[in-house]
């Protein structure tokens, strides 16, 4: 979505009621965020809408981005949030030869996710982190992609295709879209 | 005992304090993906040595390379000589630009006595223009706008005749702009209307 770098438009103030609401739709996508939103959203402060092209609007708190959503869809958390609280959201895993790809905005597609080095939920013998806890994911859940042998996440998106599907298929398209680290929205600069 | 599974909402922890890049702004293990490496991998060293040794160490280098086939790993060392290039090609540019960009302070008539100064190239010096003309026009107590030129570029207009106090400001406000660079231009078209 943000393969292009762009500059930012219009700042605006977030109305106390809307605000309530991003907070509440964030806290019902990602449950496990609930400790830490106050240090994410804190009430007091003033939450800011930033319009950025493609009708996409990022919430930010000052100059840190927090939050994002394309028109109507589901709120997603920009990388620099999901990288401070890794554990708060449902990871997934892709093998070391798609990074370079996902590096440059490419469609992720279902053979990075289901080959060898790659973790998807409700895989046999899978570690805590990517199993959750059991459940298979579904088609539009929201979903962190690491990298194969590195620590920090490098994707974040929406699921085109659920994870037992994508296991029966082996093909296809995982994630369109997504906001990757060294993307456009990675590099706004909102001083 | 303790549990093993942690319920939804019980699991606490201090928010995890990333060290990104200061060349790339990516997290150092991606450094590799960026394009500028090299000096990923010296600024890594200089500001964390630890980090350093941890990433760019001689197993992680092997361990990284053993998982691809060997066709894949080819293709990613050309991908990464790629974007490395266009790296460097790109700085060069850039670099070459700001040498010949000039900024160009114009004083163009606008009625018989009347003067408007208008003062271009400043974007290629990454100056915001918006914040400068601002200034400019609280420190002249006039009028100041930016304004689209013709070629597509945007200049600061300024009413009233300030090319000399423009010069003087740059110099103490943006030291880093040389002084043949910039350029005073005397323009007798007329310019409808004023700013």
């Amino acid at each position: 979505m943000f393969k292009k770098e762009f500059t930012p438009g219009a700042k605006s103030k977030v109305k106390s009621s809307a605000q309530r609401a991003v907070r509440a739709k964030v806290l019902e996508t990602y449950p496990l965020l609930e400790p830490h939103i106050d240090e994410i959203l804190p009430k007091k402060e003033q939450l800011d809408l930033v319009k950025i092209p493609d009708r996409v609007s990022l919430y930010c708190n000052g100059t840190t981005p927090l939050f994002f959503q394309h028109m109507d869809d589901a709120i997603l958390p920009h990388l620099k949030v999901v990288h401070k609280y890794p554990w708060a959201f449902t990871k997934v895993r892709v093998d070391r030869g798609a990074i370079r790809f996902v590096m440059s905005g490419a469609t992720l597609m279902v053979p990075g996710l289901t080959s060898p080095g790659g973790r998807l939920a409700g895989d046999e013998g899978v570690e805590e982190e990517y199993g959750n806890a059991g459940k298979e994911l579904e088609v539009g859940d929201v979903v962190v992609v690491n990298a194969e042998g590195k620590d920090s996440a490098c994707l974040v998106g929406v699921l085109k295709m659920g994870s037992a599907e994508m296991r029966e298929k082996k093909k296809g398209i995982a994630i369109e879209n997504g906001h990757f680290a060294g993307d456009g929205l990675w590099k706004l600069d909102l001083s | 005992m303790a549990d093993t599974a942690t319920a939804p909402t019980g699991d606490v922890r201090p928010a995890k304090n990333v060290i990104y890049c200061g060349v790339c702004t990516l997290p150092p293990e991606y450094c590799e993906f960026g394009g500028t490496t090299k000096k990923c991998e010296e600024w890594l060293e200089s500001h964390h040595p630890d980090l350093h040794d941890e990433i760019y160490s001689p197993d992680a280098a092997a361990a990284a390379l053993s998982t691809l086939s060997v066709d894949a790993q080819k293709r990613a060392e050309k991908d990464a000589q790629k974007k490395a290039a266009k790296a460097v090609a790109q700085e060069a540019r850039e670099s070459e630009k700001r040498a010949t960009s000039r900024i160009t302070i114009k004083r163009v008539e606008r009625n018989k006595r009347k003067y408007v100064t208008e003062i271009s190239g400043l974007e290629h010096f990454g100056i915001d223009l918006k914040k400068t003309a601002k200034e400019f026009g609280k420190k002249f107590a006039t009028g100041s706008s930016v304004t689209k030129t013709a070629s597509g570029g945007e200049e600061v207009t300024v009413q009233g005749d300030v090319s000399e106090d423009v010069v003087e400001w740059l110099s103490e406000n943006h030291g880093e702009v040389p002084e043949e660079n910039v350029e005073c231009v005397e323009d007798k078209k007329k310019k409808g209307g004023g700013a």
